[in-house]
């Protein structure tokens, strides 16, 4: 598995780069990815998208889906997609240090 | 008396019931409910709109599909009272249960995208996952004289993962053959990176694609349609101006569903992957499109599902616990037009592989490569679901996904 350096630590990532283990995130390591990943910096919508992923995965075993996120959160869709560009749902869940979303085939 | 109740009669709903009318102690009774009355053979509606087949000969009367033990209950279902083990049917009408299995599908939901329906819908606005939807289509695309056809998926999941894909290559060949090909613009829009959710595959896919001249505009995420200026637009501001639309809408569980507190947001119900019980209930399987697994919305997998099913059944109706069954197997054909289709076959935890199916060497399909057989395949198909699959006949196909025949990417 690789590894990538953010805030100092190392940790270990997948082929996609989210991160393998989940308790080695911190709110660093999350501005550390969000800029490895074109976003400057985090704000306060950004970070009530991360709270409630993580929130929400630790309830429901997993990382939500973009129409979760957006119908639960209270941030809309054309909203995720400015703070989180081209793929939301992926996006948001690689900055909150969850596991990739589940796709179906 | 003791009541196994299916609520849907699709493909998945008939070959439980069919199955289980063969197998289940004489002390049980089975009710299907579905309130159409005849049953639809959906992967038909990707050959209506280019008159490979007529809209007329895509139905059959419901009763004959169903043997003669099973009753059926010809209404819709208001709610699912799980924990009364009861269903309460849109005309008011009261059905305990002792065992439940829900096979209700899923449906298009172009309500769900801004600008889909009202005026332009089956206008210059098309859909072919209905039977109104195809044969409008078809007669559109008889009128349509050159320009740019937009097929664009608005998100996942959706049935049959690669009809959008054959809808291009079969359109390849309609304006082929019509000698207009030149004159038409075929672009894919879709939410995925790539052509296929899976890299080899997507591969395979993504070069056929290029070989027929048609463009893909991945990673596209459709927020609304503009049908006066003709226009489709993402939630990231990118646009695609169209002359026709095909949409492949939202696809949402039924109804019911959502009324009975039992599915996710899109009305899809948490399921177990292996032993496709309902995640909250112990007396409830669902099976088919209506599950939120991550495996295919797709005929084959509500036919290997089914068998994982009807042995989980007669189980709990004895008593015992359930096998975790299910691998997440799909074995799909997909049309290439010119009288050719590919094969692919995979599961949960292998992606589709190259190689032949079902033996080594000898197949006789072929996995993820254009062949004639594997067209004649297709289209034998027809005869098999009418006359073996719904009926609950054996079919000569492994259920769990074999990795014999296959190779590396």
């Amino acid at each position: 598995m690789p590894v990538a350096e953010y805030a100092g630590s190392q940790v270990e990532i997948t082929e996609d780069g989210f991160l393998t283990d989940s308790s080695q995130w911190n709110t660093e390591i999350a501005e550390s990815i969000a800029q490895g990943v074109g976003i400057p910096s985090l704000t306060d919508m950004h970070w009530k998208v991360i709270t409630f992923c993580r929130e929400d995965a630790a309830q429901q075993g997993q990382a939500p889906g973009l129409r979760r996120i957006s119908k639960q959160s209270g941030v809309g869709m054309k909203e995720l997609y400015q703070l989180f560009p081209k793929g939301p749902g992926k996006l948001a869940a690689r900055v909150a240090g969850l596991p990739k979303p589940k796709s179906c085939v | 008396m003791k009541r196994l109740l299916i609520l849907g009669a699709g493909t998945a709903g008939t070959m439980v019931a069919n199955q289980l009318a063969g197998k289940l102690p004489g002390d049980w009774s089975l009710t299907v409910v579905d309130p159409a009355p005849e049953h639809l053979y959906q992967p038909d509606l990707l050959f209506v709109p280019f008159g490979m087949q007529d809209p007329g000969r895509i139905h059959r009367p419901r009763r004959p599909t169903l043997r003669s033990r099973i009753q059926w209950v010809k209404a819709g279902v208001e709610r699912v009272e799980a924990d009364r083990r009861r269903v309460i049917l849109e005309d008011g009408r009261r059905f305990n249960y002792d065992l439940l299995v829900i096979a209700s599908g899923s449906q298009i939901r172009p309500d769900e995208t801004e600008g889909l329906l009202g005026e332009h819908w089956h206008r210059t606005i098309h859909d072919f996952y209905t039977a109104e939807g195809a044969t409008a289509l078809a007669g559109a695309l008889e009128a349509f004289d050159g320009g740019r056809l937009v097929v664009n998926v608005v998100e996942m999941p959706i049935k049959c993962p690669v009809a959008p894909l054959e809808f291009l290559f079969l359109a390849d060949e309609y304006f082929t053959r019509r000698g207009m090909r030149d004159a038409v613009e075929l672009v894919y829009a879709t939410p995925l990176d790539a052509a296929f959710t899976k890299p080899v595959a997507a591969r395979h896919l993504g070069s056929l694609l290029e070989a027929k001249g048609i463009r893909v505009e991945s990673e596209f995420n459709a927020a609304s349609v503009d049908g006066d200026q003709r226009r489709l637009e993402s939630y990231d501001e990118r646009r695609i101006d169209y002359d026709l639309l095909v949409s492949v809408p939202t696809h949402m569980g039924a109804p019911f569903v959502e009324a009975s507190g039992l599915g996710d947001e899109l009305s899809f119900i948490p399921t177990h992957a292996n032993t496709l019980l309902a995640a909250d209930h112990d007396h409830v399987l669902v099976l088919g499109d209506a599950t939120n697994l991550p495996s295919s919305k797709a005929g084959s997998v509500a036919h290997f599902q089914s068998e994982v099913v009807v042995e989980n059944i007669q189980r709990l109706a004895a008593g015992r616990s359930p096998v975790e069954g299910f691998d997440g197997h799909s074995n799909c054909f997909i049309e290439s037009g010119f009288g050719k289709a590919l094969l692919i076959d995979f599961n949960y935890d292998v992606e589709p592989l190259p190689g032949e199916f079902p033996l080594p060497f000898v197949g006789p399909m072929s996995l993820l490569k254009e062949t004639r057989r594997n067209h004649w395949g297709k289209l034998g198909f027809r005869w098999a679901y009418w006359n073996l699959l719904l009926p609950g006949r054996p079919m000569p196909v492994p259920n769990r996904m074999s990795m014999l025949g296959k190779r590396a990417a």
